[in-house]
């Protein structure tokens, strides 16, 4: 039994973590924030280029052929970065496509992976309810093919992405439906988000044309297919959220170590010690929850889907926890704009309900457990 | 089951591979061990214990019960199974001692009375005992002859435990002790004690502890239970008054002794990890059985949506506590050493028990706290659960050694 990273993993880790901190420093970040360009193409080729998009898909569709405790290594980085960009929401485009058997699949998948082609889903109707039983957007029959008009809610990074997979209904079944970006009828409005290196979107259809062939998969297979990809995104987001916790942990002690009050470091006083102390807890048992969620879906466990909800809902709660304490620790500085702690407390507070909330997550927890 | 087996390869979801090397499941060896251990306790572990306590001839019989369950273990090769071999252990790795535990735990086997001396003093005597202590106290113990308790806190010394004032004073051949301990475990059926006096008032407090090996018959030993909120006489006080103790029977070296002591409640804290969880994990299960038969308001309780939320929330947290118990039982089975990292496990499951056990009290209601709702069980283990954070190093402690020991903040006292 071994429940650590391997070395290649390690290997992994640290070639993410020096790429990031090299390319995409904060101050960077910043300045992306500032001008609302978080989608900047550089930055995605230079993610691309070192095969981080779809890393978990196999070889023959353009992936690393890595399982997902590798793909939970990268996106705890982009946490720990506070990175800006598509990647969550490519990652989960491409865990859809690659879920599903179409010729748009094997199409899309080598492009995207090469960091050529960028794609996101839409799924929500509304109200940012994440349960599938609710999705109502209709597919109505116009000859040849379909026509889809509706409006999908806070979709991740629409306006850079070129493909969109909307979530719909054909009559009463779930359909999974390939939409360029650019079709007729399609247009984008930007939400603003809490965390402005999340870019969300309305995105509104009006009469879209859809053909027959762009209907990539219906019924029992389209539904297992967005809710295994559910999965695999809820993992990266538990990796993000545990990757924003890490960067706190380590801003904290340190500044802990060296901020000097009443002639001392205030971390030599236990009201403080104590503070750091339940962020350590925190941040090591959110880091049990998402390894073990990661292993678990990467190979089919019994409790797989169990894990994933166990580890969303910790990380939700927690990771919002460890931010506030980080706030608190820092005092009045920790407050500020200037001060980097809120970039990530933001990204972790839209985490929390990315995908459902902990809340979300305990019921699904309660319909495994109370049956 | 908390280590797995290894899960059948079924046709993975189109797109990926598991090539993780991180890996949960057991090695052949190990699924092995796990068979050979399952077998013998099926055909070894005696019918349950069912009787009451209440009088001292129940109390003296369930001793015996106890102590035939250890010879039994004895006999069988599985008593102190992860101490060397040339000690009268088995040798097995922290993995294997875990499974070990687990099924222990899985065959509703009585409940251990060598804990402290198979857990902490005699991996204490195997580190720093003489060779004449080890032929003397390390076979008794195993076979359930001597039971140990640990004579450590004193009422003017819990968290501060260095400002013990138990005195010993070396008078020819032997130590003349005085002086009081209390929260000793097992004094009441103990007949050996890992006691830790001063035997230098004059050098700072860290300095002037010594260990001794006290036999309990002693003259001058008095032991008194203390009762417990819950009813129990869990604990005792010990008082000693001039008891003789030869300076044969000293552990480690004289002013030594608070190394020997740390290095016992490492060993204390490391010994945690799934048998813990398991009983938990039996609370819980049995809460979930139990709501599923409750009705309020006109409906299953556990069609409240907020009873679920609940429920789901204590599953999460013992689920994390197991997590957190497999990844502290994979470093250590590198390090095969205990870590300050111990810690969190104390503070993770101590107050995640109290969590779950007051939110068991809220899902049963009223009904659920009385003594005669299924034999008093919830609210004994509310009542019980207050104590988690203080027994073996209190939270703030544990807390302070996360801080000072883990994250390297400087001491605060």
């Amino acid at each position: 039994m071994e429940f650590d990273l391997s070395k290649p993993q390690k290997l992994l880790r640290e070639t993410a973590r020096a790429t990031l901190s090299r390319h995409f420093p904060l101050s960077r970040v910043r300045e992306w924030m500032a001008i609302g360009a978080t989608n900047e193409d550089s930055l995605w080729s230079t993610i691309a280029d070192q095969g981080w998009v779809g890393l978990h898909l196999d070889n023959s569709i353009g992936g690393l052929g890595l399982g997902l405790v590798e793909l939970t290594v990268v996106a705890e980085e982009m946490g720990r970065a506070c990175m800006p960009g598509p990647y969550l929401a490519t990652t989960w485009a491409a865990t859809l496509l690659a879920q599903i058997d179409s010729p748009k699949s094997t199409e899309l998948l080598p492009s995207i992976t090469a960091g050529e082609h960028k794609a996101t889903v839409a799924l929500m109707d509304q109200d940012g309810d994440w349960d599938l039983k609710n999705i109502a957007m209709q597919l109505t029959p116009s000859e040849p093919g379909w026509k889809l008009t509706g409006r999908k809610t806070l979709v991740l990074d629409a306006d850079s992405a070129h493909t969109l997979l909307c979530v719909v209904r054909q009559s009463s079944k779930l359909a999974i439906v390939f939409v360029p970006r650019k079709a007729t009828g399609v247009s984008c409005e930007k939400k603003r988000s809490l965390d402005a290196t999340r870019s969300l979107y309305d995105v509104a259809f009006n009469e879209v044309t859809i053909a027959e062939s762009d209907v990539l998969a219906v019924g029992e297979q389209a539904h297992s297919a967005i809710e295994q990809s559910i999965r695999v995104a809820t993992l990266a987001a538990c990796a993000e959220m545990l990757g924003a916790m890490q960067w706190i942990h380590e801003t904290t002690i340190e500044y802990a170590q060296t901020r000097k009050q009443f002639d001392r470091s205030i971390g030599s006083y236990q009201a403080v010690q104590h503070q750091c102390a339940d962020i350590h807890l925190m941040t090591e048992s959110a880091r049990a929850a998402t390894y073990y969620a990661a292993w678990a879906l990467t190979s089919n466990a019994p409790d797989a889907c169990k894990a994933i909800a166990i580890a969303k809902a910790y990380c939700s709660e927690v990771g919002r926890e460890v931010g506030h304490r980080g706030v608190q620790v820092h005092g009045g500085i920790g407050f500020t704009w200037e001060h980097d702690m809120h970039l990530f407390l933001k990204r972790i507070k839209v985490c929390e309900f990315l995908f459902g909330d902990a809340t979300w997550q305990r019921e699904q927890i309660a319909r495994l457990i109370l049956k | 089951m908390v280590l797995g087996g290894r899960y059948p390869s079924r046709q993975r979801p189109v797109g990926w591979t598991a090539r993780s090397l991180m890996d949960l499941t057991l090695s052949a060896q190990e699924l092995q061990f796990r068979n050979t251990v399952r077998g013998w306790l099926q055909a070894n572990v005696p019918p349950p214990w069912t009787r009451p306590l209440r009088d001292s001839e129940a109390k003296r019989e369930y001793f015996a019960y106890l102590r035939d369950w250890q010879r039994t273990l004895f006999d069988g090769g599985w008593a102190g199974i992860s101490w060397p071999k040339e000690h009268g252990g088995r040798g097995v790795s922290i993995i294997e001692q875990s499974i070990f535990q687990e099924e222990l735990a899985l065959a509703q086997a009585p409940d251990r009375l060598g804990v402290i001396g198979e857990g902490l003093v005699g991996p204490t005597i195997i580190a720093v005992g003489t060779e004449a202590q080890k032929q003397r106290f390390l076979k008794p113990l195993l076979m359930g002859e001597h039971i140990w308790c640990q004579g450590f806190s004193e009422p003017d010394a819990g968290s501060d435990l260095a400002a013990l004032g138990t005195k010993a004073v070396l008078d020819g051949d032997h130590y003349v002790v005085n002086g009081q301990k209390i929260w000793t475990s097992f004094g009441h059926v103990a007949n050996w004690c890992l006691l830790v006096v001063r035997t230098d008032s004059a050098a700072p407090k860290h300095k002037g502890l010594t260990c001794l090996l006290v036999d309990m018959k002693s003259p001058g030993v008095v032991v008194r239970p203390l009762r417990m909120m819950t009813g129990d006489e869990e604990s005792n006080e010990l008082f000693f008054t001039d008891v003789c103790v030869p300076e044969s029977n000293l552990l480690g070296q004289v002013n030594q002794g608070w190394g020997v002591a740390m290095t016992a409640l490492d060993k204390e804290r490391a010994n945690l990890g799934t048998g813990l969880y398991l009983r938990y994990k039996r609370h819980l299960d049995s809460l979930l059985e139990r709501a599923k038969t409750m009705r309020r308001a006109g409906r299953p309780i556990t069609e409240d949506p907020i009873v679920r939320q609940k429920l789901a929330q204590s599953y999460l947290d013992l689920e994390v506590f197991r997590l957190n118990s497999l990844r502290t039982l994979s470093g250590m089975s590198h390090s095969n050493a205990p870590s300050p990292e111990g810690s969190i496990l104390k503070l993770y499951w101590s107050e995640m028990n109290q969590r779950n056990a007051q939110l068991a009290l809220e899902v049963l209601g009223l009904p659920g706290q009385s003594w005669d709702f299924d034999d008093g069980r919830w609210g004994y283990n509310y009542l019980r659960s207050r104590g988690n954070t203080i027994e073996a190093g209190t939270s703030e402690i544990q807390r302070n050694i996360i801080a000072q020991r883990v994250l390297g903040l400087p001491r605060s006292y």
